[in-house]
């Protein structure tokens, strides 16, 4: 259960929703959306059309060779504990093969979407339809969704109940903005909402459902809209992989020269342990993103190189600040530094 | 005999205690009836067989009793109408009461005719979801003050369970359930994520808190710190500062 916190104008998070809505085409899951804010039909006709391996390849090549100027080969003479360190990668490289890339720019075909078995649930158009289960207490407009989750799961044999079928697709469902007030639920306007519990409860119902077939599931939820903080806590603790996006557009971080390649960043809250004691550790957390013209990517924070002559105070506490937050990432930026300013 | 043992985890999750636990208690020879509200059986059979112990071989032989509560809150909210003499043990989603859930317990844990099992430990994973599914805080304490009368002083058994905490939580319900389980406890085992914030060679830190004043009006609490790091099979502990990747 893979639960995004929207970023303010949900610009990014509607993207990701839809790169993991294109993901499941391209691999031939079965989709499911819902939505109560825009007809899944038209988020089904904005997904970016998938790279064609060659064009792909080519285009991450281009920028890797641009990325590596000769100097860093050359040994290091004061900072040579430095040396030791691995190169940082920024982006992917060619040689992780696993997903597909997407380019922004294009929609993807018409064809390809029609291939795709998908079911779509717009929240107003199912108001007449009474759901078969017990709501205990929950939103009506979670309840029906429950319902209709629940019997797609049932009846196309994803969890496993229909013996016949031999071949076990994978349930890809995502939902977006959940939470917001078109679902009915008044969390995101008040501190105390009329009913707590029904974010809560769905999330928890979900949950099971996720657990008992093939599928997997996004969420998208306003969060900066939701002032009860503790509800925020309860819902990170009920999912498995919490990641929030905060990007840059009005806040006094668009024109900090430290974040002045990226659109925003990238905030891992919780990654899943399933399974086993032990979950992805990575080198580090410090995630930032940016949308270029053709792909959106999601690349380790590190601080350009402070190169000019002239660096105010202001923004060097900045950047002492920065390097606090960051764990590893200090190893690039004492790279490329060509003045070493004491 | 007859402790509350309470494990307690902030910015971090301390799931790593109750597979320690229940492997532990299972080796022990104990009857154990687990209420597993967050994960599903599997990943818990899953870890515990890189613990070394099977929980299905468990539950076959009747030493394990476990409440799968996911799949148990599916059956109630799109399974048939229930029969009344046997109410699902997770009707507080719509009742809001936690009888039925203390009702499983004490079934689960009075010992039976020809049990041959050392003391009965029920174990809880994780009490904060209860306030998320609409149990008042009130409720959640009354729970466990007679599951503790039940299990730990008719019984002699023990009990322990998890909860979450964060500092400067803006969960009150929760806080105050946290707060008042800390009180009560014999033992606390507090995994803490590190105050500096991530890293990779050191998972976090656990505090042992030894409730001596329980025991004695004048005696102090026994504190220990370590920190930890979560290896596939294990989990190593270390003093402070002296993790393996520093020296």
């Amino acid at each position: 259960l893979v639960f995004t916190e929207e970023d303010k104008y949900d610009l990014y998070s509607s993207l990701l929703f839809k790169y993991f809505l294109a993901e499941g085409i391209v691999c031939g899951h079965d989709l499911f959306v819902a939505s109560a804010k825009e007809h899944p039909d038209n988020i089904l006709k904005e997904l970016p059309a998938p790279l064609l391996d060659d064009t792909c390849g080519k285009e991450l090549g281009d920028e890797a060779a641009a990325v590596k100027p000769e100097d860093f080969q050359d040994s290091m003479k004061i900072a040579w504990r430095y040396q030791n360190l691995p190169k940082m990668e920024a982006s992917p490289t060619t040689h992780t093969k696993f997903g597909h890339y997407y380019d922004v720019s294009k929609k993807m075909s018409p064809e390809l979407c029609q291939s795709a078995k998908w079911r779509s649930f717009y929240l107003h158009e199912e108001l007449s339809f009474e759901p078969k289960m017990k709501t205990c207490n929950m939103n009506s407009g979670y309840a029906r969704l429950l319902q209709s989750i629940q019997t797609i799961i049932s009846q196309e044999g994803f969890d496993g109940s229909d013996p016949q079928k031999k071949q076990r697709n994978v349930l890809r469902i995502g939902i977006q903005s959940l939470g917001s007030i078109l679902w009915g639920d008044d969390v995101c306007c008040s501190d105390t909402p009329e009913d707590a519990h029904s974010l809560t409860k769905f999330l928890y119902v979900l949950r099971g459902l996720l657990r008992k077939s093939l599928s997997a599931c996004i969420i998208t939820v306003p969060s900066h809209l939701i002032q009860n903080k503790a509800i925020m806590e309860r819902v990170t603790n009920l999912s498995d992989m919490v990641v929030g996006l905060e990007s840059f557009i009005g806040s006094e971080r668009e024109t900090n020269p430290l974040y002045k390649d990226y659109h925003g960043l990238v905030h891992v809250h919780q990654i899943p342990r399933l399974n086993s004691l032990i979950c992805d550790v990575s080198d580090t957390k410090d995630l930032a993103f940016r949308l270029k013209r053709k792909l959106f990517t999601i690349e380790r924070l590190h601080l350009p190189p402070d190169l000019s002559d002239t660096v105010s105070r202001a923004s060097k506490q900045d950047l002492a600040g920065s390097a606090k937050l960051l764990s590893s990432g200090c190893g690039a930026m004492a790279m490329g530094k060509k003045h070493l300013d004491f | 005999q007859g402790k509350f043992t309470l494990l307690r985890d902030t910015r971090t999750d301390g799931s790593f205690l109750v597979h320690h636990f229940l492997s532990f208690y299972l080796r022990a020879g104990c009857k154990v009836c687990f209420v597993a509200l967050l994960q599903s059986f599997s990943h818990y059979n899953i870890v515990a067989q890189k613990l070394g112990v099977s929980l299905a071989a468990a539950k076959e032989r009747g030493q394990l009793v476990f409440l799968e509560g996911l799949k148990s809150c599916l059956d109630l909210v799109f399974g048939e109408e229930e029969q009344p003499g046997q109410p699902s043990p997770l009707q507080f989603l719509s009742t809001s009461d936690l009888r039925a859930l203390f009702d499983f317990v004490r079934v689960s844990l009075t010992p039976a005719e020809g049990d041959s099992w050392k003391g009965p430990v029920l174990l809880v994973d994780d009490l904060s979801v209860l306030l998320s599914l609409g149990a008042a805080p009130v409720a959640v304490l009354d729970f466990i003050h007679y599951c503790r009368v039940f299990v730990c002083y008719q019984l002699k058994g023990n009990i322990v369970v998890l909860v979450h905490s964060n500092e400067d939580s803006e969960d009150e319900e929760n806080e105050l359930v946290v707060n008042s389980l800390c009180h009560h406890s014999n033992l606390i085992l507090w995994a803490e994520g590190l105050a500096t914030g991530f890293c990779k060679d050191v998972h976090g830190q656990i505090k042992i808190i030894k409730r001596l004043s329980l025991r004695q009006a004048a005696e102090q609490d026994l504190v220990q710190i370590y920190q930890y790091k979560i290896q596939d099979r294990n989990v190593t502990f270390f003093a402070r500062g002296l993790s393996a990747a520093v020296l």
